[in-house]
């Protein structure tokens, strides 16, 4: 049994560990988090010079062509230093839209934009409050144009192309949506930018006025793909969630060893070490199950929707519950906006919601089990 | 990444399914399958006297503590190879709880510390199950504060002489031989007049007595020892070093690789899966729904945590901490998971007879038996400790009473 990274894997991990340490600071994520850049433009160019935003692309289309694996400790990475780019919205879940769905000509023309850097890309699904399902989405297609509003769409703001799904359809069923692709700069779209919890990065509203759309994957099959790419993107998630829940453990961890009060390091007193040691606890089980994700991924096994589900809730919960307690460990200093201890707490809680809530893959996960457990 | 055996692996892995196959008790399998925590136990038979069989059985193929040395009754099998043994063996391993404490502590001590000629006498028949051993370290005063402890042991001659009481001790009543830690110098801190011991738990003047738990069964005993005579050469170690040799004791106690620990979620989804609720069946309702996916994804990390710890192992590489999460995890769940079975059953969840109650009361004898397990073998308090210290590098309680003469030490709180 060898369920581990491999020797390779984990060093290209260190090497994105380094790269992000010097590029990816504290202090260059609170520039786009104060609202003075949409997102970090030279850390994004980095990205693609590193070869980290096409490590799962083929060759064929500019990609290093290595692995889902490889993408997975990248993400981890990213997790970790909180890094304010684009890169969930364009490489988990655009990108693998395209490599699921996309004609040759489609993946010719914004694959190699891609791993350059010079395309962004995202999924515009969410119509207001509400899981994902194909009851929740009205936006129309007919006549090869869009018709609707798409809100929140992450980086939508920043993006050049979208994948919509549309009603193409009239009933409620997985049969009524299909996929469509749309250039965002070629007109027919508005994007309004919206105030969102995590504004490290961005969420939009597009509205689409007779929005000329080519189709993504077949028509009525808009569905079974997007289920696709939300299972790929729930294990690319769960790894920079993990990353994130390790890091702000790290976080909590360290203040407590640093921080003197009763005229003792208050990571001696058992209340402070027990909150900590279930913030270790959580994050374990989190990456255990994302490594299992990561397996079924990179295997394109019949297991990915359970181990994906598994994987995102795991991870969601992870990194919610060491964020807020590494504020808790902080204290009041942990509450102010000069100490990182929010952005995390604010990202963790926005990738809560990002693929569809908790409530969704509960559902998920358990149709799953059920199933199997039939069979 | 995959989860495939290496060739000698999976050679090893058909070799032991082969004989497993030609010699467990099969007759025993689909009752010990069944079985969960707080009831163990067959109907037709003597769980005890079935366990020590197979042991025995084991012991005489050669597939008895995989791990040892072939000259103390094992294998001298590999770590994985013993983790590739324990999943073959899957519900026959059941058998080997009452050698656990044996086979895991009392065993790897006597390794360490014992004379040769002694080694060789007592480690085989341990290992086939022949003889039963017992831990002897827990008393009222000293439950998870061991070094606290205070039975004595004076040396009159070539003997030591015991006298004091021991507390939950595991089979005391069916074992053969015990390893015990006693204070031997109570004019120097606590953890500096301890020393060890084994002995004979036939002995005169040895004597056993059950301890009804709060579950109602006796798993556990006191033990009370009055001027009970211990050869010098049975000690363990040296005088005043006990603290050190419990330690080995202590890290062999961690939670075997691979036998998995027990959360109580396969239970629960199973009977999920079939039960009727007032409006539909329960794995349609939102809120099993989502306590379900919230215990699977805890139980399912444990298992993948545990095969990371398999896959160093596999590499010749020592597992990482992430091991040690496990009990800790497993005992407040499976009373969780326990609990709200008994909620899912509304007022009839308050009978517990196998005869009358839901699914033979396997939920209600996991409920009684759970608080147990959040105890025993290091609290889930102590775990937590363990995690923060040795794991996270925090710093260690401030104690009190480290350099004070344990006859100094307050023993009473409020008077």
């Amino acid at each position: 049994m060898n369920f581990d990274f491999s020797d390779d894997q984990k060093q290209l991990r260190d090497q994105a560990r380094k790269f992000l340490t010097e590029k990816c600071s504290p202090k260059a994520v609170r520039v786009v988090l104060d609202g003075k850049a949409p997102y970090d433009k030279e850390l994004w160019k980095g990205l693609a010079e590193m070869g980290f935003l096409g490590v799962a692309i083929p060759e064929e289309f500019g990609g290093a062509g290595a692995g889902h694996l490889e993408l997975c400790v990248i993400a981890e990475e990213m997790g970790r230093a909180n890094a304010p780019v684009p890169f969930s919205s364009t490489v988990y879940l655009a990108a693998e839209a395209l490599l699921i769905a996309g004609s040759d000509a489609q993946k010719k023309k914004w694959l190699p934009a891609i791993v350059s850097g010079e395309a962004i890309g995202t999924l515009a699904l969410f119509e207001g409050k509400g899981n994902p399902s194909p009851k929740n989405i009205k936006l129309a297609a007919a006549g090869g144009v869009l018709n609707g509003v798409k809100r929140p769409v992450a980086d939508g703001a920043i993006a050049n192309f979208a994948v919509v799904a549309a009603r193409t359809g009239t009933g409620g069923r997985d049969g009524d949506i299909s996929l469509f692709l749309v250039d965002l700069k070629a007109g027919g779209v508005e994007v309004k930018s919206l105030t969102n919890l995590d504004p490290t990065r961005g969420q939009a509203e597009l509205t689409f006025r007779d929005c000329k759309a080519e189709p993504l994957g077949a028509a009525g099959e808009g569905w079974s793909i997007l289920t696709e790419v939300l299972n790929r993107a729930a294990v690319l998630c769960a790894f920079e969630q993990v990353g994130g829940a390790d890091r702000a453990l790290e976080m909590g961890r360290d203040y407590a060893l640093d921080r003197i009060a009763f005229g003792r390091q208050i990571g001696s007193f058992q209340a402070v070490k027990h909150m900590l040691a279930d913030m270790y606890v959580s994050a374990t089980l989190a990456r255990s199950n994302s490594y299992y994700g990561a397996w079924a991924l990179s295997t394109n096994a019949t297991e990915l929707p359970e181990a994906a589900a598994a994987a995102r809730i795991s991870a969601t919960q992870a990194f919610q519950h060491c964020a807020k307690n590494n504020i808790q460990v902080h204290g009041g200093m942990g509450f102010t906006w000069e100490f990182d201890c929010h952005m995390y707490y604010r990202r963790a809680n926005a990738m809560a919601l990002g693929l569809g809530s908790l409530s969704y893959w509960e559902d998920q996960l358990i149709d799953r089990m059920r199933k199997k457990n039939a069979a | 990444m995959n989860f495939d055996d290496t060739p000698q692996e999976a050679e090893f892995r058909a070799t032991a399914r082969a004989w497993i196959a030609a010699n467990a008790p099969k007759q025993y399998e689909e009752e010990l399958r069944k079985s969960s925590l707080g009831r163990t136990q067959l109907k037709n038979a003597n769980i005890l006297e079935v366990a020590k069989a197979w042991q025995k059985r084991k012991a005489d193929a050669g597939w008895a503590c995989l791990h040892w040395p072939k000259d103390y009754g094992g294998r001298g099998a590999s770590p994985i190879e013993r983790v590739i043994w324990q999943q073959e063996e899957g519900p026959f391993g059941k058998l080997s709880g009452m050698f656990i404490i044996g086979h895991g502590m009392c065993g790897p001590t006597m390794m360490a510390f014992a004379r040769e000629e002694h080694k060789r006498t007592y480690l085989p028949p341990l290992a086939s199950g022949e003889k039963v051993w017992c831990q002897l370290f827990s008393e009222p005063a000293g439950g998870s504060d061991v070094a606290g402890l205070r039975t004595r042991a004076e040396k009159d001659g070539d003997d030591w002489v015991i006298n004091g009481q021991k507390i939950w001790t595991s089979g005391a009543h069916y074992s053969d031989y015990g390893i015990l830690l006693t204070r031997t110098d109570p004019n120097v801190p606590k953890h500096k007049g301890l020393t060890m011991f084994f002995l004979d738990m036939k002995s005169p003047a040895v004597e056993v007595r059950p301890i009804k738990q709060a579950s109602g069964a006796s798993d556990f005993n006191e033990v009370y020892f009055t001027n009970v005579r211990i050869p010098d050469h049975q000690r363990l170690g040296e005088v005043n070093d006990g603290w050190n040799v419990s330690l080995t004791t202590l890290m062999n106690e961690r939670m075997s690789i691979g036998a998995g620990v027990s959360t109580g979620f396969p239970e629960l989804f199973d009977y999920c899966s079939s039960l009727m609720l007032d409006d539909g069946p329960a794995i349609e309702d939102r809120a099993v729904r989502s306590k379900l996916a919230n215990w699977a994804v805890k139980a399912s990390g444990l298992r993948y945590t545990s095969m990371r710890a398999i896959s160093a192992l596999s590499k010749g590489e020592r597992p990482g901490p992430e091991n040690s999460i496990g009990k800790l995890v497993a005992g407040s769940m499976i009373q969780d998971v326990a609990t709200y079975a008994l909620d899912l059953q509304g007022a009839a969840g308050v009978v517990s007879g196998p005869q009358d109650a839901e699914v033979a009361g396997r939920f209600q004898a996991m409920l009684l038996r759970a608080p147990g397990t959040r105890v025993e073998g290091g609290t889930d308090e102590i775990m937590r400790n363990i995690i923060a210290e040795r794991v996270l590098g925090l710093p260690g309680d401030i104690r009190v009473d480290k350099d004070v003469p344990f006859n100094k030490i307050p023993t009473k709180g409020r008077s």
